[in-house]
């Protein structure tokens, strides 16, 4: 018996005990400012309830004191890693409520970035999470080929992140000289560095260690806590907005659904890996497909004219002042609008009063309802168990927060 | 989806089991929406979730718009959706607010900007408008029940765990609500943050 040295000696046993953890708000494991309130019995989690809120910075209500075309750049900065998605989410249900159909170059120029950003997304998230567990280099060697997609949303949109490149109408710009060129050895090389990722984890011991059998939710409950994305696909169910709905190129693309067996985060990270190469396919092909003609809509009560005729033609002067200065105006109505995103469903709710501005801009965020079965994958897991599903889980508090 | 003379049949279906459930149906840009009656909403929902030939068995979101000046003002939307038939419907339910007319309620002669915390002991919800949770036909609506009520001030009847997700717990008012003021908020800077405390 051990005799401390207050005098007090320690006789029950203290292995059972119960005692909260606070985990959070900053902490690298959690991707962001995420805080868990967790029950651990030594390292077993025993409850855990995330706290959110802490980056919230009010976009849904800023958006409504913005003309809809300033209202891009606000979405973007929601989830900021898969930003084009929120635009495609924006600009789409707000196309859907003005009756206004894009061209079919600008449905491609969207596809193709839209799934350019997926593969960074899930680079970003392989990096960060195989990070949590141990890996290393995976950080690098992701961040190496995001690198190459950030060039290229550059050359196209001059920004990296946050481009805003998609109008209501279609895209800001063609595609430059030399883009195809670059696009297409990206698209070369990427399939072979997704079997370098695979060959350095696949089959790693820790890793399988780490992650097999861990963090298991079955199908019908991520339904019932309206899971989507890789997380309900890594479960076994083929559920992918792009194939049950008609948006975009999605409906010419041939690509497949990698789904999953148990759901465990083994799979998790399986269905995502794969993904990147079903998107390296859909880009490839879209730029193949790529049908010539205007970048954007001709319609100039909603679509800037080009720069050219604002010398020559006082029409598109006045079109001009008055879309930049007041903006279009939406008649009344209200559209939801969703797509597909990195983590699940990502809809975008419109609410349209007859103003040149929204009266309410709603995301349904797939990282904010995902969120909600975290518990389910953490509860009677280890603490480690617990980080690494969080990683799996895939959240970006900035848009759980909005 | 279903077209404008199917939401018709569907409303019809509905009818038949409850009566005076749905209110209206509207089909705009294409999007199929049936108005609900907010006092059998968790009626009509069920019959959508469990009818065999419907079995609208996924919400995808549930979220609140102010339609304010209209009144009933507060408009709850159920995006729902048949997985297996590829086919998305709205339910909608309008809700009044009864701090302002209405039976019992005083109209209100100016718009609080930022409203007052109800004193201790007193329960600050009677000012605000009530609807039934659906959290146990759909565990999904939980995050986003929560997510309503903070901005809205909505209240869910038999939620289990009703507070503010999003914002501080102390915050007081509902900021999405159309006459609350963007820019609301007193801004903290170094040379007053002592009088802010």
């Amino acid at each position: 018996m051990v005799e401390p040295a207050h005098g007090t000696v320690l006789t029950e046993d203290r292995t059972t005990e119960v005692m909260t953890v606070n985990i959070g708000p900053h902490h690298p494991a959690t991707h962001g400012v995420l805080r868990l309130v967790t029950d651990l019995e030594g390292e077993m989690v025993r409850e855990c309830r995330p706290v959110i809120g802490y980056v919230h910075t009010g976009i849904e209500k800023s958006c409504e004191d913005k003309s809809y075309w300033k209202v891009i750049p606000f979405v973007e900065r929601m989830d900021y890693v898969s930003y084009f998605f929120q635009m495609e989410a924006y600009c789409g249900a707000v196309e859907r409520l003005i009756g206004l159909e894009i061209p079919p170059r600008a449905k491609y120029l969207r596809t193709i970035f839209l799934e350019l950003n997926r593969i960074h997304s899930h680079l970003v998230w392989l990096g960060t999470t195989a990070l949590d567990l141990g890996a290393i280099s995976m950080l690098w060697y992701c961040f190496r080929e995001r690198d190459r997609i950030l060039d290229l949303f550059e050359m196209a949109a001059g920004q990296r992140m946050h481009t805003r490149y998609f109008q209501v109408g279609g895209v800001i710009e063609d595609i430059p000289l030399g883009f195809e060129e670059k696009l297409r050895s990206f698209v070369a090389d990427m399939p072979v560095r997704v079997g370098q990722y695979q060959a350095l984890l696949d089959r790693n011991e820790v890793f399988l260690q780490r992650t097999k059998g861990v963090g298991i939710v079955d199908r019908e409950r991520l339904l019932e806590l309206g899971v989507t994305g890789p997380l309900l696909r890594a479960a076994g169910e083929p559920w992918d907005l792009r194939k049950a709905f008609d948006y975009l190129a999605y409906p010419e693309m041939d690509f497949k659904i990698p789904v999953g067996t148990v759901g465990d985060n083994y799979d998790r990270y399986r269905v995502r890996v794969a993904e990147m190469v079903e998107s390296t396919r859909i880009v490839e092909q879209a730029l193949d497909a790529l049908p010539e003609g205007p970048h954007i809509a001709e319609d100039r009560k909603y679509v800037l004219p080009p720069r050219s005729e604002l010398s020559t033609s006082m029409e598109s002067l006045i079109h001009h002042f008055k879309l930049v200065t007041e903006g279009f105006r939406v008649a009344p109505g209200e559209v939801y609008y969703g797509i597909e995103s990195p983590r699940g469903e990502l809809g975008c709710f419109v609410l349209a009063d007859g103003s040149a501005k929204p009266a309410r801009v709603h995301f349904r965020d797939p990282s904010f309802v995902n969120l909600q079965s975290f518990r389910d994958m953490a509860v009677d897991t280890y603490v480690a168990d617990m980080i690494c599903s969080l990683g799996m889980l895939d959240p970006i508090l900035g848009g759980v927060d909005r | 989806m279903p077209d404008a003379p199917g939401l018709e049949l569907l409303r019809g279906e509905i009818e038949r089991d409850h009566p005076g459930a749905v209110l209206d149906t509207s089909f705009d840009r294409g999007q199929p929406a049936l108005i609900a009656d907010p006092a059998q909403i968790i009626a009509v929902l069920t019959w959508l979730r469990e009818a065999p030939a419907h079995r609208y068995r996924f919400l995808s979101s549930l979220h609140a718009a102010d339609y304010y000046p209209a009144e009933p003002r507060f408009g709850i939307h159920y995006e729902l959706l048949n997985r297996d038939r590829v086919e998305r419907v709205r339910v909608k339910t309008m809700l009044g607010d009864p701090a302002v007319g209405g039976p019992g309620g005083k109209p209100r002669t100016d718009t609080p900007a930022r409203p007052q915390a109800s004193p201790p002991g007193q329960d600050p919800q009677p000012d605000l408008p009530q609807i039934d949770s659906c959290v146990s036909l759909f565990p999904t609506a939980n995050f986003q029940e929560r997510e309503v009520f903070d901005f809205f001030g909505i209240v869910f009847k038999g939620h289990p765990d009703l507070t503010r997700i999003l914002l501080p717990d102390d915050y007081v008012g509902w900021p999405q609500r159309r006459d609350f003021p963007v820019g609301g908020e007193p801004v903290v800077f170094t040379y007053n943050e002592r009088a802010h405390g």
